[in-house]
This record gives structure tokens, sequence and C-alpha cells, in this order.
């Protein structure tokens, strides 16, 4: 499935003295089976924008198109357009209300009104993507650990198998084994689904290792959206909107200013493990 | 958008009436509606009509607010106004219907009762459009302070309201978000019939009672931490003081029941009829 947005704008509270202009004109197409990293200042119009995609929030000008179809046009459910976009929330562990892990995670599907059958396996399978133990389905939400109600929040969305699923910093507030954990998830649910995901996430590290695409926010308005290393060769660019370039690309810079022959690509450790071995081999080699 | 919802009915302004000490704002409110109960005389509700009217002028709070505050309660008003119209004995029948009769004393009633809930809405509001909650916390927490001697704990009352005014901008945000969490998994809140919307409000109170309890354990235990230990030997940031503002208020109130015990006072015997 495809997003597209055309000239998108929202408005908060507008024709008060409170009116804040959070999304300005947003052009954006993103294609299916893509995952894109969102990264923007708080404020800077991310989270407003992704409850766009879904239908929560109605543009106060512009289109969203799903699939070429604008959601708001007539003859589209916008129920519908929530089944296909799925959208976890910034600590989803807050939404969890049923007396069940079980029946909480059934709540999306029950209500596409799927039969029994269905429902079953959809939370089963959603359990398992998200990493959730059979033992625990049967538990109440509210005894879980801190990232087993996160997980189970996510699973939650994951059992309506949307076709496109958004989530707003999944890994917020979370321990580095609880956020590594997670993340990995993510990125196991779209190499096995191919859906499209999106992650909106304040870590360049994050984004860096699990996405394809990223897009910039700044200000209300794109300041970037294009590949990973597309993104990264504007370092100093986005060190002017006070956004950093992963930490590990920041070493590799300062060692090429020192003359060392480094490549400028590099925004992951493992790669930069990889790399920095290739090249105390090839000294060795040289000495040898 | 739930955000747009009105918090309390305060309504900012620099006016005399909004500069008052809210102590005094409070007792003359009792006042005036101990004042409104005196008037046993029908012409006693010109000054008091004139009174209030005045008092809206001198604050600059659109009159049609209080058409808005009166609104909630009319069909109190309607219904005292029926019973009083159709069941108050009376001497000069007008229509009698079985059981059932409309004398010059009832209708003289009914207007009476009405037109006193009115006013009576109209003053009291009249304090909340001028007096900020947090105001009127401190004025009550004030003028209940004398009971402690008998361990009334005025300080702790007005912490529990101070606190609760505090947390309802937080709790709508809390619920707006909570909403939105349950639409995205397709929670439908807008169709079906009574019972089934109310059921579509379980995913929702569900998750904010177990909030607001977390922020209640948090708040408590970071006042704890900051040493709170009630009222006693505690300091204010904004010192209450009564202004001459305050005392001409004051004056001008009294004048007011000055003139309605006159009016109370004067034989007027072509009255008698009514009375």
């Amino acid at each position: 499935m495809v997003i597209t947005t055309e000239h998108l704008t929202y408005t908060y509270s507008p024709g008060t003295p409170f009116e804040k202009v959070a999304v300005r004109d947003v052009s954006l197409t993103i294609e299916s089976g893509e995952m894109v990293g969102v990264i923007g200042h708080t404020g800077s119009g991310k989270s407003t924008l992704i409850q766009h995609f879904n239908g929560l929030l109605k543009p106060t000008s512009g289109r969203i198109l799903l699939n070429g179809k604008d959601i708001w046009g007539e003859g589209m459910n916008i129920r519908d357009v929530r089944f296909n976009v799925g959208l976890v929330f910034q600590y989803p562990e807050y939404q969890l209300f049923e007396e069940t892990v079980y029946k909480d995670i059934a709540f999306g599907p029950h209500n596409m009104g799927l039969d029994d059958k269905e429902i079953d396996k959809r939370v089963h399978e959603a359990a398992e993507f998200a990493g959730l133990s059979a033992d625990l389905l049967e538990k109440s939400p509210f005894e879980l650990s801190g990232g087993q109600k996160r997980r189970a929040a996510i699973a939650g969305v994951i059992a309506m198998e949307p076709k496109i699923l958004i989530l707003d910093e999944p890994a917020a507030g979370l321990d580095p084994r609880g956020r590594n954990k997670i993340l990995n998830q993510i990125r196991d649910y779209h190499t096995h689904t191919g859906n499209t995901v999106l992650l909106v996430s304040h870590s360049m590290e994050d984004v860096a290792n699990f996405a394809d695409k990223i897009l910039v926010m700044n200000n209300a308005e794109i300041f970037a959206y294009d590949t990973v290393e597309n993104v990264f060769a504007r370092s100093e660019e986005l060190k002017k909107i006070r956004l950093a370039v992963p930490q590990i690309t920041n070493v590799f810079h300062r060692l090429l200013d020192d003359g060392l022959p480094v490549p400028e690509n590099v925004y992951t450790v493992p790669y930069a493990k990889k790399k920095l071995l290739q090249l105390l081999a090839e000294k060795e080699n040289a000495h040898a | 958008m739930l955000k747009d919802i009105t918090i309390g009915q305060y309504f900012p302004g620099h006016s005399p009436v909004h500069r008052m000490d809210p102590r005094m704002k409070l007792l003359l409110t009792i006042f005036y509606i101990v004042i409104l109960f005196c008037v046993s005389n029908p012409f006693g509700f010109i000054p008091a009509v004139l009174f209030l009217a005045g008092c809206y002028m001198v604050s600059q709070i659109p009159i049609k607010m209080i058409a808005k505050s009166i609104k909630p309660i009319l069909p109190i008003i309607i219904f005292t106004g029926i019973l009083n119209l159709f069941f108050i004995e009376g001497e000069s029948v007008l229509v009698q219907l079985g059981p059932i009769h409309i004398s010059w004393q009832g209708i003289y009633t009914s207007v009476k009762m009405a037109l006193r809930l009115v006013l009576l809405i109209a003053g009291t509001s009249l304090m909340t459009y001028t007096t900020s909650p947090i105001a009127l916390t401190d004025a009550i927490e004030q003028l209940l302070s004398p009971l402690k001697v008998v361990h009334f704990p005025a300080h702790e009352l007005a912490m529990m309201m101070s606190i609760a005014l505090r947390f309802i901008p937080t709790l709508v945000e809390e619920t707006d978000k909570i909403m939105s969490a349950q639409k995205a998994r397709g929670a439908d809140m807008d169709s079906g019939g009574l019972i089934q919307r109310a059921k579509a409000l379980i995913p929702i109170m569900i998750p904010l009672f177990i909030s607001a309890f977390r922020r209640a354990e948090e708040l408590a235990l970071a006042m704890e931490c900051r040493c709170y230990h009630g009222g006693e030997g505690r300091t204010r940031m904004k010192q209450l003081k009564y202004s001459h503002l305050d005392f001409v208020a004051l004056g001008v109130t009294t004048v007011l029941l000055v003139i309605i015990i006159i009016l109370n006072i004067i034989p007027m015997p072509f009255l008698n009829w009514l009375l």
C-alpha cells in the first residue's frame, strides 16, 4: 500500500490565540514495503503528521491518499483506513485495559468483525512477533513488566495485520536491552511480512540501524526525505538544525580529518568494526 | 477536540471586581444570597437586580454570560415556577380545574421564586467569572482557617481542591490520547445505541482510572520527597490583602441590605391582597 500526502497542512485551534501550524505543506510518498525512519525535534510536527496517515486527524488543507484514493473522499470508511494503517502511539502500554493480555490483543481484530478462529490465530501470531510467550496471554496486562506491557500493546496493533505499521517512539523509556529487543522485533516483522513500517525516533543510531529511508521534520516542514546515506551526507546541515548524525559517523569524520584512510559513509557500529578490522589487517600486511 | 473545553468559568480581566480580594468576593456573594432571601416586598427586587447589573457592568463580563450560566438550571426554574403556580393556596382564584387552581398569589410566588433563583445563579456566577479557581481555594482556606482550632482540616481541604483543579487539564489531555489510541485500534465511539456507546467507554475509562491512580501515587511521593507535611508553619507566595476596593464593595452591599430592609418595613397597603 502506498501512502501519498499532497500539500498537507494542519493547524491546531485555528481562529484562536492558540493557533499553531503543526504541519506545513507536506508532500511525500511512502512506497509499499519501505522501512522509513522519522526524525525531528519535539514539536517538529512528526507526531501530528503520522496521526494523519490513519485518519485520526483531518488535514486543515491538502489530501492524504492511500493507494491513490483520498482517505477523506466519498465512499471511504475511515475505520477501514485505520485497519490498514496501524498506529502505535508513544507509551502504548497506557492503553491496555482488558482483563487478560489475550483479550487486549484481540480488541483490534474484534473491532474488525473477524470470527473467533481468525482472531485466535492473529492473537497468537502477533504475540509471537512481539516476543510474548504463550503463558503471558492469560495474565492480566497489569501484572506484566514495563517492556512486556509495551510489547503487548504493540501486538494489539500488529494483530490487525495492517499493511502499514507506524510506531511512535516504540523504545522510549526502556532500558538498552528492552530497546534492542523491541527494535529487532520490529525489523523481523518488517522482513517477514514485507509490510511498510514507519519508525518515529529521537535516536539517529536506531534509525541508521533499521531504516532504508529517513524523513527529517523540522519546524512543521520536511527538511529531508531520502535514503540513509543521502541524509547523513548532509551532516553539516543537520547540525544546523541541531540534529546529529550517529556518533559513530562523527568518529569516522574525525578520523578522516586526521588523515586516516577510512570511508565516509559509516552509520552503524558493526559496519564500522568491519571496516576498521579490514584497515588494520591491511596495515599489518603492509608491514609484513 | 476535547482540548477546547473550558475549565471552570474564569473570565480573565483587570476590572475592580477582578482585583478584589477573593475572600471578600466569597463573603459578599454569601451576603448577597442572604439579602435575596430577605426580600419580602416585590419592589425589593428592583434594587437587587440593579445592584447585580451594576456589578456585571463594573466587572466587564458580557451580559450574555448570565444566560450561559442560567441555561443548565433552566429546567429547575421552570419546574419550581410551575409547581408554585398551581399549588399555592390563594384567595383570589383566577382559574379552577379540579384540585388545580391558579391564583394571583400563585403567580406572584412563582415569579418571585424564579427571579430569586436567577439572581442567585447570576450572583454566584459573577464570583466564579471574576475569580480564578486557585484564588478561590486560597480564599476558602483562609476563611476556614479559624476552624483549625476545632481540628477542621482547612489547609488539607484547600490542597485537595487545588490538586483536583490542577489535574483537570492533564486528565483531559490523557483522555484525548487514550481515545486516539483506541480509535487507532478501530474502537467505534460515535455510533450505536446507548448501551453500545456506554460499552465503548470501557476501553477509555479503565486506562484513565489507572493513570489517575498512578499520577496520584507519584504526586504523593513527590510531595513527601519535598518534605510536605500539611499546613503547619507553611508560608504562601501570594499573600491575600484587603484593599480599599473591598471595603467600598462591602459598603455598597450593606447599603443594598438597608434599602431592602426599609422597603420591607414601609407599609404598602395596596399590596396586602398579594401577600
